[in-house]
């Protein structure tokens, strides 16, 4: 037990870092969002001043950290300046949305890849298994931005998808089926980015390590028993190759919400990405900073699900701890 | 296997040289517009006309048919034929960034145009223009890559070596920024800087943010290393003649990184490169007029262009090869690697 409280306490730590280590960012920053009011002749130093004061902006940055915290611990997250309104809610609207899509090419993705790199791997060689490969390779060595951008094209050109935004212009007079029939036509193009990507990057793993357990000493004895293919794959080998697929599925969790800032930029989707690009070019500070804590706690949060899952599950790691402790 | 490594390496070179050399190989300045010849295709090579069969390719011209203004009817004027030349005179441009020089590898005569992979909006030569990009984005990553291997090779010495407290906060810390959202962290951090900066601090500010939020995972692995070579017989017998740390360190530590450094290198430069290019592409990173695979690719957020020009895509094809080339070699180093330590 104690090893997970000491993870759960370095998840804590880790948080608490990122936020300070946000907060001397913005402490750099030379910029202001109240920058173009001031070519505005119209308005006074003065008013600018008063706003700024208003925003705690004139502080120093440790009464900044400190009034950000306590506002964190009311789930404000800070105010956001552009949109006047608490950082929290802005984002959670957003972050909605976000997880609707990444959470759906998460599924998708892992119903496709297990099996495949399990097959793969357990036929090696064979002809599914050198196209996958080649296929896999290929992906995981071109950028994300460029399948993005070449996928909307087939899709805007085609028709065959909705693109651009969440629904359609008309989604008001559609019933509740209809609505959610549209909602998934938008949805398809993205989600359909991200499993590929996400695909070949974990079809690769989960072939890696069901390989190297193949591979070691004891299934070969096993092997040479006669025990049957099958049982030995379900029964020997898969159990010992969990373990990577579990952090594996951690580092998934872990980019729920910051694994699909670029595709919902270019596809359009109105998740968090959208909303800390057009902060970060209206140097929105606290929405930014807001942004990157939220996608930070789901980068630890998933990593410390993953060490909970690896720690019920493998019985070496079990071990590991109680020898450290 | 040799055989693959050696031709990668020489593709890479052959592209590393090409973009060095970008002005020589562009035909046009990156920046100069044609107004009237926005959305241009590219132009068609010829070797046969009227008169039979010619060795040296020739082009004709883009008009716009009278009747309609609209970019798509662009039809090539028959009338003039410009046969294409080599090692011409045309736009001066800095050669290594320091030469001036107004030597071109190719080009035709002044009063026509050859837009090999078409026209921008702005009538700008897109092949220039991704050769030029090209120069950017990939030296980019290659500094990126560079101040990460830096930092995290230093600092990965210094906690494998000394160990105790300084190893342990440095981990910690490593572990601080690998649980950052990174591309969160890159918008963010570039956030807090000013967004309208000249080019070349725009460059650096790129490269170092890049390269700074990338040094943990190789503090990581050549911490590892160094710790296991620590108490290595070898270095152990050197410490007891007497040799110094430092010696140690270059002598019998350092080179057993390199090859791990080395791979680390073919596995960050491609993804850095993917990073200006995605920030540029956000409009965050390297500004108009001067080009950058990513902000080339900014006019694609319309669905206009993206469906109607399809030679727009040139850059993104550009990356594509680059990072294809990278990550095989990535492979073939890793690959060499795995086979080395067991």
């Amino acid at each position: 037990m104690s090893y997970l409280l000491r993870r759960l306490v370095r998840a804590i730590l880790l948080l608490l870092g990122v936020s300070a280590l946000c907060f001397v960012f913005t402490e750099m920053a030379p910029g202001s969002f109240f920058d173009e009011m001031r070519l505005n002749p119209q308005i006074s130093p003065e008013t600018i001043a008063g706003l700024r004061a208003q925003y705690g902006l004139d502080q120093p940055l440790a009464v900044r950290y400190g009034r950000w915290m306590k506002s964190a611990l009311h789930a404000d997250l800070g105010y956001s300046i552009a949109y006047n309104a608490p950082v929290a809610p802005l984002l959670l609207s957003r972050a909605k949305n976000t997880l609707l899509l990444s959470g759906t090419a998460l599924l998708l993705t892992w119903i496709i890849s297990l099996p495949l790199g399990v097959w793969t791997a357990s036929r090696r060689g064979g002809l599914l298994d050198k196209t996958v490969t080649l296929l896999t390779s290929f992906l995981v060595s071109v950028p994300e931005l460029v399948i993005a951008v070449a996928l909307l094209a087939v899709a805007v050109r085609s028709h065959l998808l909705r693109v651009g935004g969440m629904t359609s212009s008309d989604v008001e007079s559609l019933s509740a089926f209809q609505r959610a029939q549209d909602i998934a036509l938008h949805l398809a193009l993205p989600v359909f980015i991200l499993v590929l990507c996400e695909t070949a990057v974990i079809v690769r793993h989960v072939r890696a390590s069901v390989l190297e357990v193949l591979g070691t000493p004891f299934v070969q004895a096993a092997r040479r028993y006669g025990v049957s293919r099958t049982r030995l794959l379900f029964r020997h080998v898969l159990p010992v190759a969990a373990s990577p697929a579990i952090s594996l599925l951690g580092f998934s969790l872990a980019g729920l919400l910051s694994g699909s800032l670029m595709v919902e930029v270019v596809c359009g989707w109105p998740g968090m990405g959208p909303l800390i690009l057009e902060a970060t070019l209206s140097r929105d500070l606290y929405l930014v900073v807001g942004g990157i804590m939220l996608s930070a706690l789901f980068m630890i949060g998933g990593n410390l699900i993953a060490d909970i899952m690896l720690f019920t599950v493998d019985p070496r790691i079990r071990k590991a701890a109680a020898d450290a402790s | 296997m040799r055989a693959k490594t050696a031709f990668l390496l020489a593709a890479l070179i052959g592209v590393h040289l090409i973009l060095l050399f970008g002005g020589f190989f562009a035909p046009y300045d990156p920046t100069s517009q044609n107004r009237e010849l926005p959305y241009a295709p590219p132009t068609r090579l010829h070797f046969r006309d009227g008169a039979g069969l010619h060795l040296r390719p020739f082009v004709y011209n883009w008009t716009t048919s009278v009747e309609s203004d609209a970019p798509d009817t662009y039809k090539e004027d028959l009338s003039h034929s410009y046969p294409v030349r080599f090692f011409v005179t045309g736009a001066s441009y800095k050669l290594l960034g320091v030469y001036e020089s107004h030597l071109h590898l190719f080009g035709i005569r002044e009063s026509g145009r050859i837009f090999l992979f078409g026209t921008d909006g702005y009538g700008r030569d897109e092949f220039s223009r991704v050769l030029f990009g090209g120069q950017i984005s990939v030296a980019a990553g290659l500094t990126a890559t560079f101040i990460a291997l830096l930092a995290g090779s230093l600092l990965g010495i210094i906690a494998g070596y000394y160990g105790g407290l300084v190893d342990e906060s440095l981990m910690a810390v490593t572990e601080l920024f690998l649980s950052l959202p990174w591309l969160y962290f890159l918008l963010g951090v570039r956030a807090f800087l000013p967004l309208h900066l000249s080019t070349l601090r725009t460059f650096f500010l790129l490269a170092g943010v890049i390269g700074l939020i990338g040094w943990a995972r190789p503090a990581r692995l050549v911490r590892g290393i160094v710790l296991s070579s620590r108490n290595r017989n070898y270095v152990l017998a050197a410490r007891g003649f007497g040799a110094s740390d430092l010696y140690i360190l270059r002598r019998h530590i350092l080179p057993a990184t390199f090859s791990v450094l080395l791979t680390q290198a073919s596995l960050l430069v491609p993804r850095y490169i993917a990073a200006e290019v995605t920030l540029s592409f956000f409009g965050l990173g390297v500004n108009e007029p001067v080009p950058s695979w990513g902000n080339m690719l900014t006019t694609l957020q319309q669905y206009s262009v993206l469906t109607s020009y399809a030679w727009l895509l040139a850059p993104a094809a550009a990356l594509v090869v680059t990072s294809v080339l990278y990550s095989a070699l990535a492979d073939v180093f890793h690959s060499q690697l795995e086979s080395l330590t067991t």
